[in-house]
């Protein structure tokens, strides 16, 4: 016989085991199953698979310039996959990731570069610096504000507006890169902005690497985003209305507000992305080198089970498979959009857990998570 | 579909073939130029007809897809290779590698459409993930095999890539030759001649962009009088009901699914095999989810869908001919010289379109909801 205290005991400890599960063992597996599946593709191509995934990890981590580049390519997918993260958080599914970071790096290279010339004055870098970097994350969320503004006062889906405002991005930013922006000098023929002043730029962590300060404003951003969600009132009422817009609303919250808001601090994340790339990292603008990290920002965001710190650690694994990538390409021949199929392979089999479960025989708790809603919002 | 929204497409239609009349007219007779624009609006308009109709048979039947797009890459990658492969390996003929290379791409689309139906009605996961899963899936795998097979070292073709064996030919429909005899009633003359030829040509269309406008109507007749059809809706509007009285949902929603793979899968066939005889990675460029718009602006009916991808076709369209008249654009107008400037028509729009500017469409009652019994 137990007594009904060892009982609760017991149920707490399943509980919580239960919930670790969830948050850990289920991601895992996912990306264990999908690295198996992608080896079974490198071997079929006619690959090894063993030699490639030596020269993923070794071009990810293995030496401090691999460490450095891997956190490079961390810094815009934890931006990234954390506004996603905020969306989803707020039952809003942010595909515009992208053209909101495109537009942040283009704002962001434009203050870089012409403010001083506007104001005729050359500006200190305490200045110049914050201002490149938060006007850049203000045209993100000013960008994510739109569909966030249809989808809550005129029902327009915000899945089809992200993306269309998508291609509105690139389409700008391709017209601005090739006329009124672009490089004057004499010997460019690229479709890129100057480069930045010396005022707008942000230093790296170690002299000789490219890892910058970027990175551990990332990390901070993403301690920053975990209190905000939980902390305040306003991750509350983010995440009421996520979960149960109704019942929001019952409560008193203004849910179209709410949805407004949550689109503007995910596109403010995903500008700040953008800013970051540029001032910390290119010095300047280029055409089309943001080429799908708005796509694996979801990913990144399902991984990560839009947990701000689950997000740190699914952008530090795709920021290595993307570096490692590189590496592996050049040691094996398989190429690098390889990497792309594994990313995909995660996202399935974390969006569909019921598969991982299934194929690893875990039993599902009662509940589910809802992500996203259908057309009817 | 109410007459109030078809005379709203009718009128969006009419100003942007205005646009280009009103620009092109300093060197072109209009009818010449009406016609042109007809004929590329109907012809970019096919891959959003059929996805919008893929889209149709999904939503009907209560499964929200919008992973066509990945699906129409997909299709476009591999119809391509099919006919590389048919013509250059294997040796066929033109005709027939373009035939084979159209029932390749329609069969991976509806494979990627089995991995959809699996994941949101088997599995019951959150059908929009499992249609964005689609999405990066198709990036990834045509890209990787694009690279792979042709462009690398130890590719199949060692980086010398065989030529495509071309796009399929235009089929002669002689509208032409009928007007133009009765103009030989009426007097023959020049303006009745040139008529009978801008016009004719309307009509000459690409296999795949007939198909797509004959497919609308079938699935009107489909959707609307068959015993099928009826079933399908009623999965979509009220799964439990229908199960009541012995329709099978799950069947039925598979089914659905994949014969919108299938149209999917046409739809990315028209981008390498009908509209040029190459694959560019991302080539889709967001015509699935255009078309996804359409169908929604088209309330869930064919033939409100068919209408509303051709606003984008013509959206499309005032892009392409704009090009040609671009020296004839006036000095105030400017802007309609960048062609990245008018290329922000067809989103534009759609976006406009989704607010609801015409009233509120109504999705099928169960649209995206997993049946559970």
């Amino acid at each position: 016989m137990q007594s009904p205290e060892e009982k609760s005991s017991q149920t707490l400890i399943k509980r919580v085991l239960s919930s670790a599960v969830d948050s850990l063992l289920i991601p895992l597996l996912a990306v264990i199953t999908a690295i198996f599946i992608g080896g079974i593709v490198i071997a079929v191509v006619g690959g090894n698979p063993f030699m490639a995934y030596l020269g993923l990890i070794q071009g990810a981590f293995g030496n401090a310039k691999a460490l450095s580049e891997t956190a490079v390519w961390a810094t815009p997918y934890i931006f990234a996959g954390l506004a996603v993260a905020v969306a989803f958080k707020g039952g809003l599914f942010n595909i515009g990731a992208e053209g909101q970071l495109a537009l942040g790096a283009v704002v962001s290279a434009l203050i870089g570069y012409a403010l001083p010339g506007w104001l005729g004055f050359d500006l200190p870098a305490i200045i110049h610096l914050p201002l490149a970097v938060i006007l850049g994350a203000l045209a993100g969320a000013l960008w994510a504000a739109i569909p966030g503004f249809l989808k809550a006062y005129a029902g327009g889906h915000e899945v089809i507006n992200t993306i269309m405002m998508n291609y509105i991005a690139l389409n700008i930013t391709a017209f601005l890169m090739n006329g009124p922006m672009k490089d004057p000098s004499p010997t460019n023929v690229i479709a890129r902005t100057p480069e930045i002043a010396a005022s707008a730029r942000i230093g790296p962590l170690f002299e000789g690497f490219r890892v910058h300060w970027g990175f551990i404003l990332a990390l901070l951003v993403a301690v920053l985003i975990w209190l905000i969600l939980w902390k305040t009132t306003l991750g509350f009422e983010i995440r009421m209305v996520g979960s149960n817009p109704d019942a929001a609303k019952y409560a008193g919250i203004n849910v179209k507000r709410t949805i407004v808001l949550t689109m503007a601090l995910s596109g403010l994340l995903a500008g700040l992305a953008g800013a970051i790339e540029v001032t910390a990292l290119n010095y300047r603008h280029e055409l089309g080198f943001s080429q799908g990290y708005g796509f694996d920002a979801i990913a990144i965001a399902l991984l990560g089970k839009t947990n701000p710190f689950g997000v740190v650690i699914a952008a530090i694994l795709f920021g290595a498979m993307k570096n490692g990538g590189t590496r592996m390409q050049f040691l094996t021949m398989i190429p690098v959009d390889v990497i792309s199929i594994i990313q995909a392979l995660i996202l399935l089999f974390v969006a569909a857990d019921a598969i991982i479960r299934y194929i690893y025989r875990i039993k599902a708790r009662g509940e589910r998570v809802i992500l996203t809603r259908g057309w009817g919002g | 579909m109410d007459w109030k929204r078809f005379i709203f497409i009718a009128f969006i239609i009419a100003i942007l073939f205005s646009v280009v009349v009103l620009v092109g007219s300093a060197r072109q007779n209009p009818i010449v130029i009406i016609a042109s624009m007809l004929a590329s609006t109907i012809t970019v308009a096919t891959p959003l007809t059929l996805g919008a109709l893929s889209g149709l048979y999904c939503e009907r039947s209560g499964v929200v897809n919008i992973g066509i797009e990945g699906m129409m890459l997909t299709a476009a990658f591999f119809g391509w290779l099919g006919s590389i492969y048919m013509n250059s390996i294997f040796g066929f003929a033109k005709m027939p590698s373009l035939i084979i290379g159209v029932l390749v791409a329609v069969l991976s689309s509806v494979l990627m459409a089995l991995l959809h139906a699996v994941l949101s009605i088997t599995f019951k996961v959150d059908q929009i993930i499992g249609g964005t899963v689609i999405n990066i899936m198709a990036l990834g795998i045509t890209g990787f095999l694009n690279r792979q097979l042709f462009f690398e070292k130890g590719s199949i073709f060692h980086g010398n890539v065989p030529h495509a064996p071309g796009v399929l030919p235009i089929i002669h429909i002689p509208i032409q030759e009928g007007v133009s005899a009765i103009c030989g009633w009426f007097g023959n003359s020049d303006g009745c001649q040139l008529t009978a030829k801008s016009f004719g040509q309307v009509f000459d269309q690409q296999p795949i962009t007939i198909l797509a406008i004959l497919l609308v109507i079938v699935t009107h007749f489909v959707l609307f009088k068959t015993r099928w059809g009826l079933r399908t809706r009623s999965v979509g509007e009220h799964p439990r009901a229908a199960d009541t009285v012995g329709i099978n949902v799950i069947f039925m929603r598979y089914a659905n699914v994949l014969i919108g793979g299938a149209m999917a899968g046409l739809g990315g066939a028209y981008f390498t095999l009908e509209s040029v005889p190459s694959f560019e990675p991302m080539m889709t460029n967001g015509r699935g989810f255009i078309s996804l718009a359409a169908l929604i602006f088209g309330n869930w009916t064919p033939f409100g869908a068919w209408a509303a991808s051709l606003v984008f076709g013509a959206a499309q369209a005032l892009q392409i001919n704009m090009q040609v008249y671009r020296d004839y654009i006036p000095a105030q107008w400017a802007f309609l010289q960048n062609s990245y400037v008018v290329g922000l028509a067809p989103y534009l729009l759609t976006m406009l379109v989704l607010t609801g500017i015409i009233g509120k469409t109504i999705p099928p009652a169960a649209d995206g909801q997993p049946y559970e019994k």
